[in-house]
C-alpha cells in the first residue's frame, strides 16, 4: 500500500533561496526585506518575507527571513515563515556581532550559506556599561566565520552609508546584489530602490559603493580591532631649551624600551604644567627604572605609564584649561559637521563641589576651612550648584579662562598637596616591594589605573584602588602575589559596586589560610 | 497619530474585484473585513496586530464611504463589549487585540456574548503572541475558545487562506450564532504575500437601521434562567450547525495520498512548517505535495469528530502536531478515539516537545522520530537532511557564546523616558533600595541593564495595585515603594482599579505615571491624553485631572522628563512626605520617536525657507572624559556609546556620542544631577542665523581668538605630533 502511494505523488526537486536578516530594531532591516521581495516578483520570482519585530523594534536584536523561488512550475509554492538550521544560502549581518548571533543560532554553514556583513560595532548595553573595557572581541567573530560560512563578504557597511547620507540597509542591498548571490541583474536591485520611499538618490549611492565593495574584493575586509595606541616620534629639536633638555634626558638616560612612553607622559605633563613637572616625573620613574630587575622593564613600563597618569590628575583648571583652548573649538565645530554660514554655541554641563573650590585655594587657607565644619558648608552652598557653561560667550569663557590661568599657583593648592601624598603613599607600596617581589612591584603601579573620573566616582575609584592596595601585605610573599593582585584589578573593573572586587578579596584572605 | 503612516497601505483598502493585494498578513485581514461587509471595527493596539488598527485609522474616508464604523477602544474588555451590536442585530462586527494578554481583559465580555449568543458574525482576531517576537507571558488563545465556545480558526499562513477565513468566518459566526476567533500567528501577521481582492462591501445592516429599529429579546440576555437554556443551546444547536457548516464548506483540508499507514493531524498555522520539514526529510516538496497524508484543521476549535475519526482509522499511526500546551487537540482526538474504539497509534506531545515554538528544528526532530518509529522505510532513500551540528560543535562557534552580547529591546534614542529612571537611580543611591512594581509599557525597559529597576509587573495599568499588600506601616516611610503605570495602562484600566484602588485603601505608596503622549509601545497611537489634535478623537484628557477627581490628594505634574534633577527631588519628596495615601507624579515629555516623526519635516522645510533655527546634538570631550562609563550606567542610550583612543596613556575607552543623537538633554542632565564629569557638553548649531547672531558671534569670535592666541603664544608645549 505504500508503494503505491509513493508512486502516486511525484515530488518536485526544487528549492527556494533561503534568505535571513539580522538586524536591530531602526536599522532599516524590513525596508531591506521589502526591496529583496521586490526585486525578486519584479523578476517574475515568487517572494514571502517574514520578521517577528515585536518590541525587538525598540533597538533590540531581530530577525527577517525570506524565501525566493524562481516560478517555472507556474504551481504556488509553499514557503517557509522561518529559517531551519542548516539551510540558509544567504546571511545577511547589519552589524558585526549580529553576524555572531547569526553564526551561533546555527543559521550559517560552511557547505551553503553566503555570510554578508558589516563589520562596524553598535556596542550592546552590557559591553558600554562596564567600567573598564568591556567590548567583545571582534576577532572572535572573523575566526568563526572563516570556519562558519561557505563566502564572507564583511566590510563597514555603517560607514559606507553614512559617507553618502544614506542608511546601511542600502549599502547592504548594495553588497547583496554585488555578492552575485542572487541571479539578479544590477539595474533590477536599483529599481526597488527606485520603487518606493525616500532619500533615493543616498540610497542608490550607498547601494552602489556596496555593490562595489562586495563585488569587487569578493573577499572579507578586516575585521576591525581597537585602534592602535599612537607614540610620537622622537622630536629632534623642540624649539625650546627646557623641552630639549627633557627629551635629552629620556634618550640618553633611560633605556630606549621606555623612551616612547616616557615621551608621552613628558608631552603630556607639559601640556598640563611645565616642563620642570615633567622632569619631577622623570625623576619618579628613574628611580624605579634603577632598581627594576625585571625583563622588558616592566617596572619601568609600568611606571612610566602610570606616574604619567597620576601627575596629570584632573583638577578644575585642568578642565578649564581644556575646554577653553582654540583647538577644541575646531574640533567641537568639525564634530559636529557645522557648516561655515552656521553657527555654533557650545554648553558646558559643570557641577563643582566645594571640595573642588577649597581644592583650588592654597593649603594653609584650605586646611582653615576644612577645620571648620559650618564655613566648609557654607562654601559649599555657595558652590554646589549645576551650572550651565556656555563658553562661546564672552563671560563665561572669561570665567574659565581665569580659572585656567591658575595654572602657575596649582603646586600650591590644597588639591596638589593631596595627590602628591597619595601618589607618594602609593610609589611607596611598591618601592617597599620591589626587591622581594618585584612582579608585584609592576602591578601595584598598574593597579593606578582605577583611579578616574570625578567627583563619586572618583571617589568611589580611589576607595577600589586602596582596597586592592589592602591585599599587598597578604600577597607579597605568595610568587603568585603580582597575578593576585591583577585579578584584583581585574575585579574591581568589573563592576562600578566593587562587589566582584570584594569576593576576590574574600578568595584571597581564605588562600592565606592554606 | 501612529508612529508609521499607512497612506499607501490604506490605496490597498480600496483595491477592486480582480485586483492583487499585495502585503503583509494582517493587512489582507483588513482587506478582507471589508470585502465581507463587516459593519463595524474596534480593537486595541499591540503587537502583532498594531497594523490593523493603524491602517483603518488611516482609512476614515473608506471606512465613510462604506459606512463602516471604527472605533480605537480603550481596552480590550471595550472591543469585546463592542460585540454586543451583532448580539440582537444581523450586523457583522470585527475586533481585535494581541492574546492572550488581551483575551485576559476581554474574557468578561466575551464570556457574557457567548452565553447570549449572536446573530450577526462576530470575529474576534487573535494576534497570537507566542515563540520568538513575543512580547507576553506564553498562554494559548485555545483554552478561551473551549471554555466559552467561541469557534476558533487557525488558517494556513497564507494570505488567500487567510482572506478566506475571514469571509467564513463570519458566515460560520451567523450559522450556528456563536462568535468566532481568528487566530494568527506572529510571522503570520507579517508574512508578505498576495491574493486576488473582491469588491468591498456595505454592511446589509447598518448600524443606523438597528438605532432606527431597536430590538430586546429577554433570552438573549446573561441572566437566570436564560443562562441554562444558553448552555443548552451551545451543545444542541450552536454545536452541530458549526460541525455541519464546517463539513459543508470543507474549511479544513486534506494533503497527500489518500491511503498510507501514517498520517498528521495539524493546526492549518503550522501547515508551511510542517510541510518545510517533510521536504526536508524528502517526503514532500515545495508545491505542497506530500508522501504523507495530512488532515490541516483550519478550525481548531470545534474538532470535526467524523473527519478525524475518518482520517485516523485507514492509518497505523497518526501524528498531532498542535503548538502549545497544554495539548488540548491531542487530548480531545485521544478521547474521540477512545470512544469510538479505534486503535490508530496517536501521538503527539511524546515526540514533539510539550513547551515552546514549533520551530523548524523541534519540527523536524518531531516528525523524524515518529516516522522512524512507525513507517522508517518511508524516510529510506532521502539524504540525510545537513544541519547545523557539526558546525556548531566547533570550538570557535563557540568561543562566540562569549563575546555575542544579549540585546533586548531597550530605550530609544532621545527616550523620554531614560531621564525617568535616571532619577530613580539617584534617588535609589541616595534613599537605599525599594520594591518597585512595574506595569506593561516602553517603562519596562526599566528592569534591563543599566536600570535594573522594577521587581514585578502583573499586567497592564496593574503595576501599582500590584504594590497595593504593601500597604503597611512597619516598614516606615523610608520603604515606601514605587509603582510605575505608563499613559497607555493609566487609561487601559490603571485609573480605577490601580489608582482608584489606592485611593480608597488609602495606599502609602508613590505612583509615577509614565506619560509619554502616545500609547507608544504598540506604535504611537492616539490615546485620551494624547497632546495632538485628533479631528477623529478627543484627545489631550489632562492626567492629573482624572487623579484628582478620583480622589488623589498628593500629586505632582512634571511637564518635562529630561529635568532630571527636579524628577529626583520630586521623587525624593514624595517618598518622605508625611502624608498618607498615595503619592501621584505625572512625568510627561512626548515618545520621541513621535516627536521626530513629527518635527523633523516641519523644521526641514522652515529650515529650506531660510528660517532661523537652533538644532542640538550633544559631545564629549574625550580628553576631559576619564573612562569609567558612569555615565552610560545612568543612560543605556543607543547612542552613546564607548571608543578606543590612540593616547598611549589610557587604558579604557572614553565615552562618545555618535551622530543619531537628538539633542534631548538627559547626557547633560544626568551629568549635572549625579555630579558625574564635565567632559558633556551640548552643540547648539544655529542654521540661517540672523544679522545679530551674526554680529555677537563676530564680537565673541573676536575677544575670545584674542585670548586663545596669547595664551597660545605663551604655552611651552613640545610640536603637534606627526606621528602616523
Amino acid at each position: 500500500m505504500n508503494e503505491l502511494s509513493l508512486k502516486s505523488v511525484v515530488l518536485s526537486s526544487d528549492k527556494p533561496i533561503c534568505l535571513a536578516i539580522l538586524a536591530m530594531g531602526g536599522q532599516g532591516g524590513g525596508v531591506l526585506a521589502d526591496w529583496i521581495v521586490e526585486v525578486a516578483e519584479q523578476q517574475g520570482w515568487h517572494a514571502q518575507s517574514t520578521s517577528v519585530p515585536g518590541v525587538a523594534q525598540r533597538t533590540g536584536a531581530t530577525i527577517y527571513y525570506i524565501e525566493l523561488l524562481g516560478g517555472h512550475h507556474g504551481a504556488t509554492p509553499t514557503l517557509s515563515l522561518m529559517p531551519t538550521q542548516g539551510d540558509l544560502d544567504i546571511v545577511m549581518a547589519a552589524e558585526l556581532m549580529e553576524a555572531g548571533r547569526s553564526m551561533l543560532r546555527g543559521l550559517v554553514t560552511p557547505d551553503r550559506t553566503v555570510l554578508i556583513t558589516s563589520t562596524h560595532r553598535s556596542l550592546a548595553v552590557s559591553e558600554k556599561i562596564v567600567p573598564a573595557d568591556g567590548e567583545g572581541d571582534p576577532e572572535l567573530v572573523a575566526t568563526a566565520a572563516g570556519i562558519a560560512a561557505r563566502r564572507l563578504i564583511a566590510f563597514d557597511m555603517q560607514r559606507m552609508a553614512e559617507a553618502v547620507g544614506s542608511v546601511i540597509s542600502a549599502s547592504m542591498f548594495g553588497a547583496l546584489a554585488g555578492s552575485g548571490a542572487l541571479p539578479f541583474p544590477r539595474e533590477a536591485f536599483e529599481a526597488a530602490i527606485r520603487g518606493g520611499g525616500k532619500g533615493i538618490e543616498p540610497s542608490l549611492k550607498a547601494f552602489s559603493l556596496g555593490y562595489e565593495a562586495a563585488g569587487l574584493r569578493q573577499v572579507a575586509g578586516p575585521i576591525r580591532k581597537p585602534i592602535s595606541k599612537q607614540f610620537a616620534p622622537t622630536p629632534i629639536t623642540t624649539g625650546h631649551a627646557s623641552l630639549d633638555a627633557i627629551v635629552g634626558r629620556i634618550t640618553t638616560g633611560f633605556p630606549q624600551a621606555l623612551q616612547p612612553m616616557l615621551l608621552v607622559g613628558a608631552r603630556r605633563l607639559v601640556d598640563y604644567q611645565d616642563p620642570a613637572y615633567a622632569q619631577q616625573y622623570l625623576d619618579r620613574v628613574a628611580a624605579f627604572v634603577a632598581r627594576d630587575p625585571l625583563p622588558g622593564h616592566a617596572i619601568g613600563q609600568a611606571a612610566a605609564k602610570y606616574i604619567a597618569v597620576a601627575l596629570a590628575y584632573d583638577d578644575v583648571i585642568r578642565v578649564a584649561d581644556l575646554k577653553t583652548r582654540s583647538k577644541r573649538f575646531a574640533r567641537v565645530r568639525q564634530e559636529m559637521g557645522a557648516a561655515d554660514q552656521q553657527l555654533l554655541q557650545m554648553t558646558e554641563f559643570m557641577h563643582p563641589r566645594g571640595e573642588e573650590v577649597i581644592g583650588l585655594l592654597p593649603v594653609h587657607l584650605a586646611r582653615i576651612i576644612q577645620a571648620r565644619p559650618a564655613l566648609f558648608r557654607f562654601v559649599d552652598r555657595v558652590v554646589n550648584h549645576p551650572r550651565r557653561v556656555r563658553t562661546g560667550t564672552i563671560a563665561w569663557f572669561l570665567a574659565l579662562y581665569a580659572v585656567s590661568a591658575l595654572r602657575p599657583m596649582r603646586r600650591g593648592t590644597l588639591r596638589h598637596a593631596e595627590e602628591m601624598a597619595h601618589i607618594a603613599k602609593w610609589l611607596k607600596c611598591a618601592d617597599n616591594v620591589i626587591d622581594t617581589n618585584p612582579r608585584l612591584a609592576a602591578e601595584i603601579l598598574a593597579t593606578r589605573r582605577l583611579v578616574k573620573g570625578y567627583s563619586d566616582t572618583h571617589a568611589r575609584g580611589a576607595a577600589k584602588f586602596d582596597r586592592v592596595l589592602s591585599a599587598v601585605p597578604l600577597l607579597e610573599p605568595r610568587p603568585d602575589g603580582a597575578d593576585w593582585l591583577r585579578r584584583l584589578r581585574e575585579a574591581a573593573l568589573a563592576d562600578e559596586q566593587g562587589k566582584t572586587l570584594e569576593g576576590a578579596l574574600r578568595t584571597i584572605a581564605t588562600l592565606d589560610h592554606l | 497619530m501612529a508612529e508609521r503612516s499607512f497612506r499607501r497601505e490604506v490605496q490597498d483598502l480600496k483595491l477592486g474585484a480582480g485586483a492583487e493585494f499585495r502585503g503583509e498578513g494582517i493587512l489582507a485581514i483588513t482587506k478582507a473585513l471589508l470585502q465581507s461587509g463587516v459593519g463595524y471595527v474596534g480593537g486595541y493596539q499591540g503587537s502583532p496586530i498594531s497594523h490593523l488598527m493603524d491602517v483603518l485609522a488611516d482609512a476614515q474616508d473608506v471606512l465613510d464611504d462604506l459606512g463602516v464604523h471604527f472605533e480605537s477602544s480603550a481596552s480590550e474588555a471595550a472591543a469585546a463589549a463592542m460585540l454586543s451590536a451583532s448580539v440582537m442585530y444581523p450586523i457583522r462586527g470585527a475586533v481585535t487585540w494581541k492574546s492572550t494578554a488581551g483575551t485576559n481583559v476581554a474574557a468578561d465580555a466575551l464570556s457574557n456574548l457567548a452565553s447570549g449568543g449572536v446573530i450577526g458574525g462576530a470575529l474576534i482576531i487573535i494576534g497570537e503572541d507566542y515563540g520568538e517576537g513575543s512580547s507576553i507571558m506564553q498562554e494559548r488563545s485555545h483554552a478561551f475558545a473551549m471554555k466559552s465556545q467561541i469557534w476558533l480558526m487557525d488558517p494556513r499562513p497564507n494570505l488567500p487562506s487567510i482572506v478566506s477565513a475571514v469571509e467564513l468566518g463570519f458566515q460560520l459566526s451567523e450559522v450556528s450564532n456563536t462568535p468566532v476567533m481568528l487566530e494568527m500567528r506572529i510571522r503570520t501577521c507579517h508574512v508578505h504575500g498576495h491574493f486576488i481582492a473582491t469588491d468591498n462591501q456595505k454592511p446589509a445592516y447598518s448600524l443606523q437601521k438597528a438605532l432606527a429599529n431597536p430590538r430586546r429579546d429577554t433570552g438573549r440576555i446573561v441572566l437566570p434562567p436564560a443562562t441554562f437554556v444558553h448552555e443548552k443551546e451551545k451543545i444542541e444547536h450552536r454545536w452541530p450547525a458549526a460541525v455541519a457548516f464546517i463539513k459543508a464548506h470543507a474549511i479544513n483540508e486534506f494533503f497527500g495520498p489518500e491511503t498510507a499507514e501514517l498520517g498528521l493531524i495539524l493546526q492549518g498555522g503550522l501547515f508551511n512548517a510542517v510541510l518545510r520539514s517533510l521536504q526536508q526529510l524528502g517526503l514532500a516538496d515545495v508545491y505542497g505535495n506530500s508522501q504523507v497524508p495530512l488532515y490541516v484543521m483550519n478550525v481548531t476549535y470545534p474538532i470535526i469528530d467524523d473527519e478525524v475519526a475518518a482520517f485516523a482509522a485507514s492509518k497505523r499511526a497518526v501524528l498531532v502536531v498542535e503548538e502549545g500546551q497544554p495539548e488540548f487537540i491531542e487530548q480531545a482526538i485521544a478521547t474521540l478515539l477512545r470512544r469510538r474504539d479505534i486503535q490508530t497509534v496517536l501521538s503527539g506531545k511524546d515526540v514533539l516537545p510539550q513547551a515552546g515554538e514549533y520551530t523548524a528544528e523541534v519540527l523536524l526532530r518531531g516528525l523524524r522520530s515518529f516516522i522512524e518509529t512507525h513507517d522508517r522505510h518511508l524516510l529510506g532513500n532521502a539524504a540525510p537532511f545537513p544541519g547545523p551540528d557539526a558546525i556548531l560543535s566547533d570550538p570557535a562557534i563557540r568561543a562566540l557564546a562569549t563575546v555575542v552580547p544579549p540585546r533586548p529591546a531597550g530605550f530609544c534614542i532621545g527616550c523620554p523616558e531614560r531621564p525617568i529612571f535616571a532619577a530613580m537611580k539617584l534617588v535609589e543611591q541616595e534613599l537605599g533600595p525599594r520594591h518597585v512594581a512595574a506595569d506593561i509599557g516602553c517603562h519596562l525597559f526599566s528592569i534591563l541593564p543599566p536600570f535594573n529597576i522594577g521587581a514585578t509587573t502583573m499586567g497592564y495599568g496593574l503595576g501599582p495595585a500590584s504594590a497595593s499588600a504593601f500597604n503597611v506601616t512597619s516598614g516606615g516611610k523610608d520603604h515606601r515603594p514605587i509603582s510605575v503605570m505608563g499613559d497607555g495602562g493609566f487609561w487601559h484600566n490603571g485609573l480605577t482599579s490601580s489608582v482608584g484602588n489606592a485611593v480608597f485603601n488609602k495606599q502609602d505608596g508613590v505612583i509615577l505615571v509614565v506619560d509619554n503622549h502616545y500609547s507608544a509601545a504598540t506604535g504611537g497611537q492616539d490615546i485620551l491624553s494624547s497632546r495632538a489634535s485628533n479631528p477623529g478623537r478627543q484627545t489631550n484628557n489632562s492626567i492629573v485631572a482624572a487623579v484628582r477627581g478620583i480622589g488623589v490628594k498628593w500629586v505632582r505634574q512634571i511637564d518635562h522628563t529630561y529635568d532630571v534633577a527636579r524628577l529626583r527631588d520630586t521623587l525624593r519628596e514624595a517618598l518622605t512626605t508625611p502624608q498618607g495615601g498615595p503619592k501621584l507624579i505625572v512625568a510627561s515629555s512626548e515618545c520621541m520617536l513621535n516627536k521626530q516623526r513629527r518635527t523633523r519635516p516641519l523644521l526641514a522645510a522652515a529650515r529650506k525657507a531660510g528660517k532661523r533655527q537652533v538644532t542640538e546634538r550633544f559631545g564629549v570631550d574625550e580628553d576631559v572624559c576619564t573612562g569609567d562609563h558612569a555615565c552610560i550606567r545612568l543612560s543605556g542610550c543607543p547612542s552613546l556609546s564607548v571608543k578606543h583612543t590612540d593616547d598611549p596613556l589610557r587604558d579604557d575607552p572614553v565615552a562618545t556620542i555618535d551622530e543619531t543623537c537628538v539633542g534631548c538633554g538627559n547626557c547633560g542632565e544626568v551629568a549635572e544631577a549625579a555630579i558625574l564629569c564635565p567632559s558633556f557638553y551640548r552643540a547648539d548649531i544655529i542654521h540661517n542665523p540672523t544679522t545679530t547672531d551674526r554680529f555677537l558671534a563676530r564680537m565673541r569670535a573676536t575677544v575670545i581668538g584674542w585670548l586663545q592666541r596669547r595664551r597660545d603664544a605663551s604655552r611651552i608645549v613640545f610640536p603637534e605630533s606627526t606621528a602616523s
